[in-house]
């Protein structure tokens, strides 16, 4: 006991130079790790700042010029060269809805199809299925006017002689983003575990019966988020259909198979936009906050339904 | 008289270790001593399975019998899993996968050219290691084989009968329309039996179907084998000796053979017998280190 009493003052010191050994060992940070840490965060703010600078000089131009001319005339009012204060993005709009309306009922189908196709049944194994793989991987990155191109050699005129028609414009549009839903459409698929389809083929479900209703349906949100995305990039998409007809000046509501001509929304920003006149200036930037609030909203439904229909196994 | 000078002549301490290790549980009444008699589901002559052309697993010859619990055993790679694939023609979406020998399902060929796997999966059912719940609800889970079937009528009856007879029943039915991942492990399980069982199939194949549950969940399952094989003849594929001793009433014993130069290697059936025997007294002196946990 009493040596124990002896010892205590001895023990408090040893543990007090333990405390401050501590404290100084965590508050001593080299001073190099400080600056690199705080350069190489500033590096890549800098890298976003630039990445954004674009957007924002774009959003803001847009702004300043449009914002006098947005109201709902803008969508009511056919364009016209004569009076800009009445010029609208009527015809365009509509044409613009037919174009992707059709892009949907084309896309959807063929790459879903092409798809299954790739992930369920074809043999990897097989040189030509491999080479369908990497051809459909470039084609997503072809340049749009070589779409045009094709749409006007093959659609347009050749073998399919459409004429300038919405519809062959559609088409070149839904051949441009087909590779982009095709690929969101296989790794849908592909997310969905081989135990699902074990499972279900296990029970005697033919593959069809497997594909049906167990495959597809679990892949139907990834897939949408892809049609959605091509999409708006169809509906941006303004090479190609000046390529396959899309006229920059049209005063009627266009038809899918009418060969009167029809326009789209980027086109005729474009129109408006090489305009001299200050007004139609304005109109352009207009059209452009429009296009802009489609494609916002439009990508932003894709995330929502992404993260709101995303199956976590 | 005979067993215990067997016992003595073979090492009567492994012999123990081995009965306390495995926990038999002696049930007199379920000792099916004339099994040859009895009714078979599967004949195997000379079963092999290869991929790509290297065999997997060799020389398979068994019988499995109607109503059993049959556990296949073994350590890891010595086929257990491809031999019950073969049962209910799993392995055919394998590409490279072939199955040689002559496998017979109630006398007929299995492999036959004209019979049909997608027939033959609604009448050999097969729970998976792990549970593999379909992202539906409950009661679709269970309801999607009678519905591929064309057996629509009385489907809430069907689910009812198909989930009592899992054991679910009681824990599912105030929420039939809930996520089945909602569930826990072990009831993913049994949700997969019920969806196995409302397809009325003849036979039950189980792949290690108790590896991801913890021992309470399994508990159940082996509670719910003992009662299924009333209905249903149950093979079933083990890591857990312990497991193949509680629920099954005859034991195959696989282990992984090498040829000369160790280059290739296989799978071959060791034994296979009552599981007391294997587990108490077995002719074979691999099956004996085996299940002493001697190796393996």
């Amino acid at each position: 006991m009493a040596g124990l009493g002896a010892a205590a003052p001895r023990n408090r010191l040893a543990t007090a130079g333990a405390r401050a050994t501590t404290r100084a060992m965590l508050r001593d940070q080299p001073r190099g790790d400080v600056i690199r840490n705080t350069a190489f965060a500033g590096l890549l703010l800098l890298a976003i700042l630039i990445a954004l600078a674009g957007l924002m000089a774009l959003l803001i131009q847009a702004f300043a010029k449009g914002s006098s001319a947005l109201s709902l005339d803008l969508f009511t009012n056919p364009p016209s060269t004569a009076f800009p204060e009445k010029a609208g993005f009527r015809t365009a709009i509509l044409g613009s809805l037919e174009l992707i309306a059709g892009v949907i009922l084309f896309v959807i189908p063929v790459g879903i199809g092409a798809a299954l196709y790739l992930e369920e049944y074809a043999d990897k194994t097989r040189w030509w299925n491999r080479l369908i793989e990497v051809n459909i991987q470039n084609l997503a990155a072809v340049p749009s006017i070589i779409y045009g191109i094709l749409g006007l050699a093959f659609l347009v005129r050749g073998p399919f002689d459409l004429g300038f028609i919405l519809a062959a414009g559609s088409l070149t549009l839904a051949l441009l983003v087909l590779p982009m839903v095709i690929i969101a459409a296989r790794e849908a698929i592909r997310a969905v575990p081989d135990s699902i389809r074990q499972g279900s083929l296990a029970l005697g479900a033919t593959k069809w019966q497997t594909i049906r209703r167990q495959v597809l349906p679990a892949s139907v949100p990834g897939i949408a988020t892809g049609v959605i995305l091509a999409v708006s990039r169809a509906l941006g998409e303004t090479a190609p259909l000046l390529l396959v007809g899309a006229t920059v000046f049209v005063t009627f509501d266009p038809t899918p198979f009418s060969p009167d001509g029809y326009s789209a929304m980027p086109v005729q920003i474009f129109n408006y936009a090489v305009r001299p006149q200050e007004e139609f200036q304005a109109l352009a930037a207009a059209g452009i906050i429009v296009m802009l609030a489609v494609l916002l909203a439009m990508n932003s439904f894709a995330i929502w339904l992404r993260n709101r229909y995303e199956q976590r196994w | 008289m005979a067993t215990e000078r067997d016992r003595a002549q073979s090492g009567r301490a492994t012999r123990e270790a081995a009965a306390s290790r495995a926990a038999i549980a002696v049930r007199p009444e379920e000792f099916h001593s004339g099994s040859g008699k009895r009714e078979k589901v599967f004949e195997m002559k000379g079963v092999r399975v290869d991929y790509s052309g290297v065999a997997a697993v060799k020389d398979i010859s068994m019988d499995i019998h109607r109503n059993d619990v049959t556990a296949l055993i073994g350590p890891s790679g010595c086929g257990k899993s491809t031999l019950l694939r073969c049962l209910n023609r799993m392995n055919d979406l394998i590409p490279a996968a072939e199955v040689h020998g002559q496998l017979l399902y109630h006398g007929e060929d299995l492999y036959g050219p004209d019979v049909d796997p997608v027939q033959a999966r609604k009448l050999i059912g097969m729970v998976f290691q792990k549970p593999n719940p379909f992202p539906k609800s409950i009661f679709d889970n269970v309801a999607f084989g009678p519905r591929i079937l064309g057996r629509k009528a009385d489907l809430d009856a069907t689910v009812e009968e198909a989930l009592r007879s899992a054991a679910l029943w009681e824990e599912v039915k105030d929420r039939l329309e809930d996520n089945a991942f909602g569930l826990s492990g072990g009831q993913q399980q049994r949700l997969c039996i019920a969806r196995c069982i409302a397809v009325q199939p003849d036979t039950i194949l189980m792949d290690e179907p108790c590896s991801a549950l913890d021992p309470i969940s399994t508990g159940k399952i082996e509670d719910l084998m003992i009662e299924l094989k009333e209905q249903f003849s149950i093979v079933i594929v083990t890591h857990n000796m312990q497991q193949a001793a509680r629920v099954s009433d005859r034991t195959a014993f696989l282990m992984v053979e090498l040829d000369a130069d160790e280059q290739s290697r296989w799978g071959r059936l060791v034994e296979y017998d009552e599981t007391e025997k294997i587990f108490t007294n077995p002719s074979d002196r691999r099956t004996e280190d085996y299940v002493s946990g001697k190796v393996g």
